[in-house]
């Protein structure tokens, strides 16, 4: 649905984005990540014909996605990070106005925009001003704003930036339904968890590159461990932490180790290796004041990619 | 366009429903105007141009009691009589642009030395320092009086006019042979006998004789329009001004939206950034079009303002709106942040409306100046509607006013698509 080829864009000397290609299918959700200073937004400006690239291309549906009246920017929907409402004018006169920017009149327009309303959860505040709403609302009508024209791709950048886990609920079942629908969405977000909850797919990029581009089990594959173990050692020094360390790292099924105090954080290639790793210790008579197991995150494959976290 | 409908009707519905601004952009122009109006001669109808002065008299001769009467019967003038410190204290408080003092023996003095050389009577004039052009308007008004009211007396046939005739031939016989002593002292003698003559003539008229200012002007206000209504020009100028801050709030508005990420939104709907520009400029030349009107409305109402040209009015009214809405998308073009935009634009609004006549008119400033200041757009806008009103000029005046400012309009309309795009790029 929309091919995104080489795209590159420089400022001045600085390279924000080189050679970036990716595709997304229709009813697909991928997820766009990367850190600060990435190359991210600007690529999504591009992807909406915001800012012209230097080289390479954005299709949508084989049509060229550019600067300006281009038609296919009419199956595209922006739902910006920033709150790209106009806080005193009443929300259905906001969602009315960027309706009328996709051609969108008259009873038609009446009818979605109380559609929309109804989909995010506003419609009984439909005159009300955004400036009396709460950060959820706003970014729930934020997205509506995005909805009027009823896009194939939906690009949300950062959606619930600075909203309460509440909201946050809410906004995710709206984009569940909308995923539901068949609808295509770009996802960019710092919250790991977002992602691995909506996407099926996974374009990780840093200075300007793409990192990674897979369904996120393939990239969890890549990883020498898919799973950790956390162990607390009650204190009682039975082997010098070297061996220790070391001793562990040769077990099997043990992909690396650390020690940080009697703290122990021991990456598996499955969860499966963990009950042995568990039975060798109380063997070799360490006692465990807590143990714990937990599968690895995006935000290790993220780390293994770039070398730094997504905060950075 | 729909999208652009849309676009100018929310502009609008935003401006409208601000009504605290929307007072403030209404209310601000109409009380300066009208302070401004009074201070520069009203609608005309009033005696707001008299000057007030002191006059501290303290000759009680004939001539000094005429020059004090004569100050105090002059159309021009509204004189209090007051004591020296008085004067003096009022004039350094700035209360009186003005004090004369016609100080004791001034009257004899003055007369002496209409025949005689050597050191003439003082008459001291005390002053505001900031009230310059006052004094001379004074003083050109107290020679006037003086010389007819000591003229009036030596020649006329007052009683010292007599004695100061005889002491002068007394001195002049004394005085060494010479041919100018001939020719005075028979001029002399001409003089008294024509004074003889004036007091024997009995019930005297309040003297016809003296010298008198050999002219009178004949003041005819000169205008293709209604009477000169000072309110019509401080109107256009504090609308202009007030307007152009509209123009300002545009720009700051446009700045706000990209920080925001409205405008973004814009863009990523199948529209071009031309359309977005155009719809704006479209409602701000709107809004200023719909605040000018009102303006002018109010001085019609409350000042007498007449528009003389109604179709020429709307032309000029028009193209000053388009001016103004352009001007804001320059600021919005050029400006970096809301913030810094702001105090630089506001700068250049003052400087715009200074040069443009609309705090005072051009023809106060130097003729250098005022040749300079015909590339000033805000010129062109307070000088159409000018001609508009209290000038009651015709359609040809309209059209190059308006003219001018619609070449300026898209001047600056050109520079902000430029750079809008550059920015895109």
């Amino acid at each position: 649905m929309l091919s995104v080829s080489g795209l590159s864009k420089s400022y001045g000397e600085r390279r924000a984005v080189d050679g970036v290609s990716f595709q997304v299918q229709r009813g697909q959700t991928v997820g766009l990540l990367g850190p600060n200073g990435a190359g991210k937004s600007t690529t999504v400006s591009m992807i909406c014909g915001l800012i012209k690239p230097d080289a390479g291309s954005v299709t949508l549906d084989g049509e060229a996605v550019v600067p300006g009246a281009s038609a296919a920017k009419q199956k595209l929907g922006l739902v910006p990070q920033d709150l790209a409402l106009y806080e005193e004018l009443p929300a259905i006169e906001n969602l009315k106005l960027f309706g009328a920017l996709y051609g969108l009149k008259g009873a038609a327009l009446n009818k979605r925009a109380e559609e929309v309303l109804a989909l995010v959860g506003l419609s009984d505040r439909a005159k009300d001003k955004p400036s009396t709403f709460s950060g959820g609302m706003k970014r729930r009508l934020n997205i509506a704003a995005a909805l009027l024209h009823d896009p194939q791709l939906l690009i949300l950048d950062e959606p619930t930036v600075g909203v309460d886990p509440q909201s946050r609920n809410a906004i995710f079942d709206t984009l569940e339904a909308l995923k539901a629908q068949g609808r295509s969405l770009i996802y960019t977000s710092h919250y790991m968890e977002e992602v691995e909850r909506l996407a099926d797919h996974i374009v990780i990029i840093d200075h300007g590159k793409v990192l990674a581009d897979a369904p996120p089990a393939e990239l969890y594959r890549r990883l020498p461990a898919q799973a950790a173990l956390q162990v607390e050692l009650a204190g009682t020094d039975i082997l010098p932490a070297e061996l220790l360390v070391a001793s562990l790292a040769g077990l099997p099924g043990v992909a690396g180790v650390r020690r940080d105090g009697v703290s122990l954080d021991i990456s598996l290639h499955g969860t499966a290796h963990a009950a042995p790793v568990l039975r060798w210790l109380d063997e070799q008579g360490h006692t465990l004041a807590h143990f714990a197991t937990a599968r690895t995150k995006l935000e290790d494959i993220f780390l293994s990619l770039t070398g730094r976290t997504l905060r950075d | 366009m729909t999208a652009m409908i849309a676009m100018i009707r929310k502009d609008l519905i935003l401006y409208l429903n601000d009504k605290r601004a929307l007072m403030l952009n209404l209310l601000m122009p109409i009380v300066l105007a009208a302070f401004f109006g009074s201070l520069f001669g009203g609608s005309g109808s009033g005696n707001n141009s008299k000057i007030e002065i002191g006059l501290v008299q303290q000759d009680s001769s004939a001539i000094g009691r005429k020059i004090g009467d004569a100050l105090k019967a002059d159309a021009n003038l509204t004189v209090q009589e007051m004591s020296q410190e008085e004067a003096q204290d009022k004039v350094r408080a700035g209360k009186l642009m003005v004090a004369v003092v016609i100080p004791a023996g001034f009257g004899d003095a003055a007369g002496q030395s209409l025949f005689q050389s050597g050191g003439k009577p003082e008459l001291p004039v005390f002053y505001d320092p900031s009230q310059s052009t006052v004094l001379a308007m004074v003083k050109g008004l107290l020679t006037q009086h003086v010389m007819e009211g000591v003229t009036r007396d030596v020649i006329g046939g007052g009683a010292s006019g007599a004695k100061f005739t005889d002491d002068s031939l007394k001195r002049l016989e004394a005085s060494p042979a010479s041919e100018e002593k001939e020719a005075l002292v028979s001029l002399l003698g001409s003089l008294k006998k024509f004074q003889e003559h004036e007091a024997a003539k009995p019930a005297k008229e309040p003297s016809g004789g003296g010298m008198q200012v050999p002219f009178t002007t004949k003041d005819e206000a000169l205008s293709s329009g209604p009477k000169y209504n000072a309110y019509a020009h401080a109107f256009a100028g504090m609308g202009v001004q007030f307007i152009l801050f509209m123009g300002i709030d545009l720009g700051i508005g446009i700045l706000l939206a990209r920080r925001m990420g409205i405008w973004n939104r814009l863009l990523a709907a199948p529209i071009t950034m031309s359309q977005v520009l155009l719809s704006r400029a479209l409602s701000g030349a709107m809004i200023a079009a719909g605040l000018m009107t009102a303006i002018f409305f109010a001085a019609m109402l409350m000042f007498k303002v007449e528009v003389t040209n109604l179709l020429g009015f709307a032309l000029v009214v028009v193209a000053f709106a388009l001016m103004t809405a352009t001007f804001g998308l320059l600021i919005a073009a050029f400006g970096k942040t809301p913030e810094a935009a702001r105090g630089l634009a506001v700068f250049a609004t003052l400087i715009l409306v200074m040069l443009g006549g609309a705090w005072v008119p051009t023809f106060i400033f130097p003729a250098w100046m005022q040749q300079l200041t015909v590339v000033v757009p805000t010129r062109w806008a307070v000088d159409g509607l000018d001609a508009m009103t209290w000038r009651g000029l015709g359609m040809d005046v309209a059209l190059k006013t308006a003219g001018v400012q619609v070449a300026f309009a898209l001047l600056f309309g050109s520079l902000a698509i430029w750079r809008f795009r550059a920015q895109t790029r």
